[in-house]
């Protein structure tokens, strides 16, 4: 690999529990890759899980341990 | 990571508070704490009193005792000296622990009785409908201070301090590893320990003091808290509307009250005069 390519060879699972999410919107702030997003009725869902670098950001922050990140599913 | 799931009981959730709530946050933190030092859940015991933060022990695993208004203290000492082996651990608002229940914070730390105290301050009353608490800061707006509240408030880890507890610290929701190793020190410490967790209420204080969502509070919380180890890089003048968070405060020296009780027992039972 050339130098100064950062390649992911890591993918992560955002997995939401939408039964336990109040969708505060703590985890769309804080998540510095923009995976979560507010739908049009103001819900909170997981839109761009392909982007994750797995920080845990979210699973740490998030108050109702709705959000968990998951590592190492193959592709 | 740490999995939060087997300590909390599951059919108990999701949790009554609102969204962005940081009492979430805090029992996250609490957990940590408990994990970092290998304890077993059924050694702690966790006593909560009226409010928001009582509701704490409605969805953790340990032995839970909710209690009367601000009467926690006074039925965690009662424990404590029954089974000192226990992890004492009390979760107290500051309406509950600084208000209705402040007289009986004060003697328990005099007492330098072997219970952590986490005290979950939002600055407001949230369950009975956003009053201002005695932490509430000078200025800032409640239900019962439409025009600002003029009441100066309480430092309430100076308060403590005064009263003799021996070991004090604070943080907030936003340093929330710090939140975790602190708590973590406070159990494994013998003696009174007294933590301030300034935490964040968006339904009852934030919306009605210009911070419209959570995150805008989590981020008051980051810019006005200073970490106590820096404190020397800001003036007074800068220190002003600012706020120290780490280990404030520590004594070994003092001895503990069910050590100085149990001494007293043996003495007795030995025949001793006392």
């Amino acid at each position: 690999m050339k130098e100064g390519v950062i390649a992911l060879t890591k993918r992560f699972k955002v997995v939401l529990n939408t039964k336990w999410c109040k969708s505060c919107g703590i985890c769309v702030e804080f998540c510095p890759k923009k995976v979560f997003e507010f739908t049009s009725d103001g819900k909170v869902r997981v839109m761009r899980e392909e982007m994750c670098v797995g920080c845990r950001s979210c699973e740490l922050r998030c108050p109702d341990y709705a959000v968990e990140v998951r590592e190492g599913e193959e592709e | 990571m740490l999995d939060i799931k087997k300590y909390l009981r599951l059919s108990k959730l999701p949790h009554i508070w609102c969204p962005g709530c940081g009492n979430g946050s805090v029992v996250r933190a609490l957990i940590m704490a408990v994990d970092k030092l290998g304890l077993s859940k059924d050694e702690i015991v966790l006593f909560t009193g009226i409010g928001c933060s009582a509701r704490t022990n409605v969805i953790v695993d340990f032995n839970t005792i909710q209690t009367t208004h601000g009467r926690t203290l006074a039925f965690a000492t009662g424990f404590k000296l029954m089974r000192p082996d226990m992890k004492v651990i009390v979760i107290t608002g500051d309406g509950d622990g600084a208000a209705i229940g402040g007289n009986h914070l004060i003697h328990a730390a005099r007492r330098n009785i072997d219970i952590t105290t986490i005290l979950i301050n939002n600055s407001i009353y949230g369950m009975t409908g956003g009053q201002y608490s005695p932490l509430s800061p000078q200025g800032t707006y409640a239900t019962t201070a439409p025009y600002g509240n003029i009441e100066p408030s309480f430092d309430i880890c100076k308060l403590v301090e005064a009263a003799g507890a021996t070991f004090i610290a604070r943080s907030t929701v936003y340093h929330i590893q710090l939140t975790a190793d602190l708590i973590a020190k406070a159990i494994a410490h013998k003696g009174f320990s007294f933590i301030e967790v300034v935490s964040q209420c968006p339904v009852g204080y934030g919306r009605r003091n210009r911070m419209r969502t959570p995150y805008e509070m989590l981020m008051w919380q980051k810019e006005h808290a200073v970490l106590v180890q820096q404190a020397q890089r800001y003036s007074l003048e800068e220190m002003k509307d600012k706020f120290l968070i780490g280990e404030l405060f520590v004594n070994k020296e003092k001895r503990e009250y069910t050590e100085l009780y149990e001494e007293l027992r043996r003495k007795l039972a030995e025949g001793g005069e006392g």
